[in-house]
């Protein structure tokens, strides 16, 4: 279980308050306005912005003053999720070593992940070389490597047509399956689609998750304008 | 934090290569009370001649860069490609080039004087003056046609269809915005001018602080004077080097201006000829070393060819010393340690590091040291302003992405910083590696008659009228030059993914 216990993320002027728990092994959307906060959540979680007050826990452990890289996530973006100057190999080896020629083992295990998302016979091309459902897959097939239990998705298919997402989505959920998968969305549909619970955020603060259908049904008070009810 | 404490080491080198050389002169030049009335006369002229130059090209550039604005025609972009290189273009060589279209055996010469035209002489301030223009014209036309190309093409579309003044409505706004910083650039530069007033000038009356320096030093061996005029360049060129920093605009190296803005006003002939105007001053001179220098590129005295390599090694040293330093520099602070370099000029840094090493080394045995140093000094201001939105772009977009995978200190550099900056670091290492092999600055200074570097060889060459050997050492420096800049800067885009 990952718990917020009073945290607060601060990012300039903005601040972003959590007090909530986020099932472990089930998919929760973050659903909100622009500028709510969303991100700053995600990224809250992932060590990247300042926590100025609270707890962060994961499993009763505290991980809020822990590097991005010692947190028990791992983490999509929303672009930029590949290095465009290296091999699809070596994107996705980052997650197991930090050298640019992976070992055997290495390359096999990457081989082997890349093989089960249809992207076999393509990790000699650059992220250039491939479409943007590819490099989806790519970014996704890291994240997994990275073998944490929690993984952030930040919108990182939102450049992709409808039907591509969908599917990239139901792609992530399935081999996550047992993660604990915190997604980022401006699209309830997405919620829907794939979340077992959802986080409704809207002017800085995270509000207490609720069951899929429980929040379509009845969004909290603040979202209603959101949601145009 | 050990990238903290590299750059904080690498920010202490250079500002000290470059302040204790100063103290040093400060030291010895004990105040400027001993100005002479030819060094008063010196301080007037470097002010007066860099005030017409940087005039002069910016009125010029005005007409050269609206007509390159708004016409396309065959050879645009090459001809704008071709004002970026005199920047990159040894001193000396286009003072050769110069020399041939403009001196008195010259081109114009020739034409003009069966018509009864008085003989021009290029030699005196209006000389200094008129290289000065052929340096800097380009320079102006490229930062103002960069105001133009600025203005949104929708603006002249509603202006056009209102019947709007142009000029008033959208040029002169972004004129006023742009010109006095493009003023200010080129104004700085012709102050620390050296190598034009060295072979063009002279005399009382167009002697500029950087030659009094020189003559002082080498004719006089006058240590203190040296010293009291490099105090006078130093204060002269770091005030103004401060306006100017406060003024500039744009991107002095800036490129994107392939662009054309369609417009509905103006004269096609008028443009033209302004355009065949510029672009008749920049390339005959440049032709003129082509034609003159082949023919006597199988017989050129042996000197040059060590010269040649000696000048070759300076050029390459400079290129890794000066892209080591300003890896580590790549931050606010560190540019401004390195602009503490542009302020000061190579011959003061030349006199206080003659007056440092002098007790304890013959100064000509560090000849090429020296040039060394002084060349990466002045190069690092514009290599960061080159690497630095690089760097900070590649830490946008990756910082976080090699964050959460782990990659820090080397890894990170090796893995993300290092590859996404090919690209600006080749066309840095290009500029450094071009400017070092054409540099006749403080080498004037140390060299022992025989070890000079090739502009050093070819200044002498032309002093002693072998003028067809001098063509042609010129034809050598400049495929050199412009060379390392085409293979450093190529060397970068080969394979670079962006």
């Amino acid at each position: 279980m990952l718990t917020f216990e009073g945290v607060v993320y601060s990012q300039g002027a903005f601040s972003l308050a959590a007090d909530l728990s986020v099932a472990a092994g089930k998919v929760t959307a973050v659903i909100g306005p622009s500028g709510a906060g969303k991100s700053t959540l995600l990224h809250g979680v992932a060590g990247f912005v300042p926590q100025t007050a609270g707890r962060l826990l994961w499993d009763g452990a505290a991980i809020g003053a822990k590097t991005p890289d010692r947190r028990p996530v791992s983490m999509l973006f929303q672009d930029n999720n590949l290095f465009p100057h290296l091999t699809v190999l070596q994107n996705v080896g980052l997650a197991l070593t930090t050298g640019l020629r992976p070992s055997k083992d290495v390359t096999e295990r990457v081989e082997d992940m890349l093989a089960q998302v249809g992207l076999s016979g393509l990790s000699t091309r650059k992220p250039a070389g491939l479409s943007g459902g590819q490099q989806s897959r790519v970014a996704l097939v890291r994240a997994l490597l990275q073998d944490r239990p929690v993984m952030l998705m930040d919108e990182p298919f939102s450049a992709l047509g409808p039907a591509l997402k969908d599917e990239m989505l139901d792609l992530s959920v399935s081999l996550a399956a047992g993660r604990t998968v915190i997604m980022v969305t401006h699209d309830p549909n997405d919620a829907v689609r794939i979340a077992d619970e959802v986080v409704g955020v809207v002017d800085g603060k995270a509000w207490v998750p609720l069951e899929t259908s429980a929040f379509m049904a009845q969004p909290p008070e603040p979202m209603k304008n959101y949601f145009g009810s | 934090m050990a990238r903290r404490a590299l750059s904080i080491i690498a920010a202490l080198v250079v500002a000290g290569a470059v302040i204790v050389p100063v103290a040093a002169v400060l030291w010895r030049g004990g105040g400027i009370t001993a100005l002479s009335a030819a060094d008063w006369a010196a301080l007037r002229f470097t002010v007066w001649q860099a005030f017409w130059s940087a005039a002069i090209s910016v009125v010029l550039a005005v007409p050269v860069a609206r007509a390159l604005a708004r016409r396309a025609f065959w050879g645009r972009s090459a001809l704008i490609s071709i004002m970026g290189a005199p920047f990159i273009l040894p001193v000396i060589v286009a003072i050769l080039g110069l020399l041939a279209v403009f001196g008195g055996n010259g081109l114009l010469n020739l034409i003009l004087g069966p018509l009864g035209v008085p003989k021009l002489d290029i030699y005196g301030a209006h000389g200094v003056i008129l290289a000065h223009v052929f340096f800097n014209l380009p320079l102006a036309v490229r930062l103002i046609l960069q105001g133009w190309l600025a203005i949104p093409s929708e603006r002249f579309q509603v202006a056009a269809s209102l019947g709007a003044p142009l000029f008033w409505l959208l040029e002169w706004p972004m004129l006023k915005r742009i010109v006095p910083g493009a003023f200010a650039v080129i104004f700085v530069i012709c102050l620390g001018s050296f190598a034009v007033a060295l072979t063009l000038g002279g005399g009382p009356r167009a002697t500029t602080v950087e030659l009094a320096i020189y003559q002082a030093f080498k004719f006089d061996f006058d240590l203190s004077k040296a010293a009291s005029l490099a105090v006078v360049q130093l204060v002269l060129g770091g005030v103004a080097g401060l306006i100017a920093l406060m003024l500039a605009r744009g991107d002095m190296l800036g490129a994107g201006l392939d662009r054309v803005v369609q417009r509905w006003d103006g004269s096609r002939v008028i443009d033209a000829a302004w355009i065949a105007a510029a672009a008749a001053f920049l390339l005959f001179p440049l032709g003129a070393i082509l034609v003159a220098g082949v023919p006597g590129l199988l017989d050129l005295p042996a000197s040059i060819w060590p010269a040649t390599l000696r000048s070759l090694a300076v050029a390459i040293a400079a290129v890794v010393l000066t892209i080591g330093l300003a890896l580590p520099l790549a931050t606010r602070a560190g540019e401004a340690a390195s602009l503490l370099g542009i302020s000061v000029s190579g011959l003061v840094l030349g006199t206080g590091l003659f007056l440092l090493v002098q007790p304890y080394v013959r100064p000509s045995d560090v000849a090429l040291p020296v040039t060394l140093l002084v060349n990466v000094l002045m190069s690092l201001p514009f290599v960061l302003r080159i690497l630095r939105p690089g760097i900070e772009g590649a830490r946008e977009d990756f910082g976080r992405l090699g964050q959460s995978l782990g990659l820090r200190g080397w890894a990170l550099w090796r893995i993300v910083y290092l590859p996404r900056l090919r690209r600006p670091m080749g066309f840095a290492a290009g500029l450094t590696g071009a400017l070092a092999m054409g540099d006749l600055g403080v080498i004037t200074l140390f060299s022992r008659p025989g070890e000079g570097t090739l502009p050093l060889v070819m200044y002498q060459l032309m002093g002693a009228y072998q003028m067809e050997a001098a063509y042609s050492a010129a034809l050598v420096l400049v495929v050199l030059s412009l060379g390392l800049f085409w293979v450093f800067d190529k060397g970068g885009r080969v394979h670079a993914d962006v």
